[in-house]
């Protein structure tokens, strides 16, 4: 059915950059309108205990500049009347602040927005990143890479080990191979990978120890044998990853071959004389590579939201762990700016999946 | 898509030997939750956290029948129950209390509790001794139970660890040819020669004499501890795994179904309701629908159970949210497809309501589908809330099967090796996910004739 599609894909050619055009930006738009709401949702449902954490943290402060500077205290003659005068300072900065409207007040609310959107998230309340900068942006972005590092490696094996397994096993329908990835398949995927992840950790860490419990290497970011070191600290996770991972994918790529390998030009090919095994790997596998492509998009955006539960598992210093730590100790700076930016990865990467759809499956685009 | 009839479905399903298996897996765990919420007093649930109830189980004992497997026997924990005899000799009362136990095992008890609730007046005094397989008796403790001039109810417990029990043992120092350096069950537990276990018949006696009348026992049983308990074993806070996996089960399954039938049925209404209708309304709806699909589920989700609530019941409705999405875009297209059909035609043009359209013509076509996905989405439903509960975020008052492995990450089980804690929890989810999906297989290989070879 793809070969159809990309004949119908020739021909109308001309028309084509005006339909993709219209598409993308719908879509666009689309994803700009889903952060949008994210955010709004995100900021609705923690907007209240912000508040009150801003204010204590107004509060805290006025108290610490107050007192630093004795001569205001002595310059009192009872303490009540210091109070009143510390309170009022409070107040004044309060004010300054537009702390004193509520955060779903309309400026407050599109403030916020704003200052998200520009990626300025302000800073931690508790967390700080492995240089000491409390910086919520900084400390995202220090985060950040390795969790693209661990989900992309992995990402990258499954699908490697998926599609030579897949073409392999739809090359003999039923045969030993087939049989046990199709199984496969189905038993991997009921299992958490988190569970697995635990599995691993006790039988590679505690009853054989080859890889470290712990994914944080004990060296500093800045130590040149640091990166081997996270290298092999990410072994544990990777593996784990894969191991739940490929099955699923195998089979997936298996039935999209076999979907394809019913099609008349596969037969066409058959009786002109082309050996199967070239068939296979060559002219089927390459009529497959669009929604493989598609779906290797989305599953690497559909991985990045299991990272909170797998990082968390192999302590793994990620962008999951961040969130999970963040989240224990209420750091709410930290779980809006990281909801924001996983949702960015996120939408970035189904747009991306999107895209390389309706590029390959033209029929989107005309469909609606 | 060919519209397949119920009988056809049965017949078909019953050749499907994985759709079997998987009817045999769900029966066998829903056998397994009538039996736990029937035999299981719901006490042992709603108590789960509260570690008063636990204090007298082991501390991360591995399951009894570990022993089977090994040729080590691993000490059991034992709670023993006393025999009673009362005398009176020249005006004294005497009650004595008999802990048998044959103790058969390769390794000391960690530890013994003596717990006992007497009633009583007046002062009395406790002595408790223990009598060996080799006949030698060692004194333990004597102490006296405090004074009451009435009437009253007094709990008592006396622990191994005591350090007038060490004392009293010093006593015997010449009796052993080694020297005492570790605890006291491993005095009393060890042979003479050596500081090894010596394996027979003991007998633990707490005597409690009193003048003017005597004592009352209430309660009373040694805990002798182990480090094998029960079917399942304990974890770090005491507790009987057994019966949180047993519980673990129903709530597993009600989590599962009501998430994916929940799921199913607004999907499926959502979906029809906006591919009959098409037009501007379809393509308000869809719009909405890729919101939804575009949100990140796991985050929101932790969000929503942080600031909003972690009870169980919202957390069924909060994963609803997010799993309708996919269900109505696929009965979307079907019911596009289904809505250009001459009878669906007809019913237009004599005036039929939409709504009556929708649900007796249209959504009847799509059952089978409907079952399937119901089927395969309670695998997911089961893995996010246990998911959920992992991080931390269940709900307290229910012991799930994430919570479990909750604990067990928090308390570095896998670090420390407990196996017992971490793998039957997994496995039960996993088995529980792969029963539905057997069925779910089965059913969409008949709905979907395409993807059978």
């Amino acid at each position: 059915m793809y070969q159809k599609s990309q004949i119908y894909y020739k021909v109308n050619n001309d028309n084509l950059s005006m339909g993709l055009k219209r598409y993308l930006v719908t879509r666009g738009l689309t994803m700009f309108g889903v952060l949008m709401i994210t955010l709004l949702l995100t900021i609705s449902l923690v907007g209240s205990n912000m508040d009150t954490i801003l204010k204590q943290g107004v509060i805290y402060q006025v108290r610490a500049e107050i007192t630093e500077n004795t001569t205001i205290a002595q310059g009192f003659n009872n303490p009540e009347e210091f109070e009143k005068f510390v309170q009022q300072k409070i107040d004044e900065r309060i004010e300054t602040l537009g702390l004193d409207t509520p955060w779903y007040s309309p400026q407050r609310l599109g403030y916020t927005m704003y200052k998200i959107l520009i990626l300025d998230f302000g800073n931690a309340t508790f967390l700080t990143s492995d240089s000491g900068s409390s910086n919520v942006g900084e400390i995202i972005f220090e985060k950040m890479p390795k969790t693209i590092l661990l989900f992309t490696t992995a990402t990258i094996i499954i699908s490697i080990i998926g599609i030579v397994l897949g073409a392999a096993s739809s090359n003999k329908i039923g045969s030993k191979t087939d049989r046990i990835t199709s199984t496969f398949a189905v038993i991997s995927s009921s299992f958490p990978v988190w569970w697995i992840g635990m599995l691993m950790i006790f039988v590679f860490a505690f009853v054989y120890q080859i890889f470290p419990a712990r994914a944080t290497p004990s060296i500093e970011p800045d130590d040149p044998g640091y990166f081997l070191a996270l290298l092999y600290h990410m072994a544990l996770p990777v593996i784990t990853i894969v191991l739940i991972g490929f099955g699923a994918w195998a089979y997936l790529v298996r039935n999209f071959m076999v979907g394809i390998m019913q099609e008349d030009f596969i037969s066409a090919k058959k009786t002109i004389g082309i050996s199967r095994k070239k068939i296979v790997y060559s002219h089927a596998l390459r009529n497959a590579a669009p929604p493989i492509v598609t779906i290797l998009a989305l599953s690497l955006s559909g991985s990045l939201g299991g990272a909170i539960i797998t990082e968390a598992v192999f302590d793994w210093p990620g962008m999951g762990r961040l969130y999970f730590e963040a989240i224990s100790v209420m750091d709410l700076p930290v779980i809006i700016g990281s909801t924001y930016i996983l949702t960015v990865l996120f939408l970035v990467s189904i747009f991306i999946a999107d895209l390389l759809y309706g590029y390959f499956d033209p029929r989107v685009r005309t469909a609606s | 898509m060919s519209s397949v009839s119920t009988q056809e479905i049965k017949s078909e399903f019953l050749k499907s030997k994985l759709g079997l298996t998987g009817i045999f897996i769900l029966s066998g765990l829903i056998l397994v939750s009538i039996i736990t919420i029937s035999a299981i007093p719901a006490s042992t649930f709603q108590e789960w956290n509260n570690p008063e109830k636990w204090i007298s189980y082991p501390k991360t004992s591995v399951p009894s029948w570990v022993n089977f497997l090994s040729s080590e026997k691993i000490p059991e924990h034992k709670i023993l129950e006393p025999e009673i005899f009362q005398s009176q000799k020249n005006g004294i009362f005497l009650t004595s209390q008999q802990f048998g136990v044959f103790f058969e095992y390769d390794d000391f008890p960690s530890d013994f509790i003596i717990e006992m609730k007497t009633k009583y007046s007046d002062s009395h005094l406790v002595q408790i001794k223990v009598i060996r397989p080799d006949g030698i008796t060692l004194e333990l403790l004597s102490t006296s139970l405090p004074h009451s001039d009435s009437d009253t109810i007094h709990n008592q417990r006396y622990f191994s660890t005591d350090s007038m029990i060490k004392k009293n043992l010093n006593m015997y120092k010449d009796d052993f040819q080694f020297d005492f350096l570790s605890g006291t069950t491993e005095i009393i537990f060890s042979k003479l020669q050596e500081n090894e276990i010596q394996k027979g018949n003991y007998i633990f006696i707490v005597d409690i004499y009193g003048t003017e009348k005597p004592v009352e026992v209430l309660e009373s049983k040694l805990v002798l501890g182990g480090k094998a308990y029960g079917l399942m074993g304990t974890d770090e806070l005491r507790r009987d795994l057994a019966i949180g996996l047993l519980w673990g089960t129903p709530l597993a399954l009600f989590i599962g179904i009501s998430v994916s039938i929940g799921s199913v049925v607004v999907g499926l209404v959502y979906g029809v309701y906006s591919g009959y209708r098409g037009k501007k309304t379809d393509e308000v709806m869809m719009r909405f629908n890729d919101v939804i699909y575009a949100l990140p589920a796991l985050p929101f989700l932790i969000i929503l159970a942080v600031t909003i609530s972690n009870s169980i019941f919202l957390m069924i409705g909060f994963l609803m949210i997010f799993s309708w999405v996919g269900i109505a875009k696929v009965s979307r297209s079907m019911s596009l497809q289904i809505k250009t059909r001459q009878y669906i035609e007809a019913a237009k043009i004599m005036g039929q309501k939409d709504s009556k359209i929708i649900f007796r013509h249209i959504l009847p076509q799509l059952l089978p589908y409907a079952f399937a996905s119901i089927a395969i989405s309670v695998p997911a439903a089961i893995t996010t809330e246990a998911g959920l509960s992992f991080l931390g975020l269940g709900d307290p008052s229910f012991p799930t099967w994430g919570q479990i492995l909750h604990d067990a990450n928090t308390y570095g089980a896998a670090a420390q090796g407990f196996w017992w804690w971490i793998v039957p929890p997994g496995i039960l989810i996993a088995i529980t996910g792969l029963a539905f999906v057997f069925i779910g297989n089965a059913l969409d290989a008949i709905v979907n004739p395409k993807l059978k070879r």
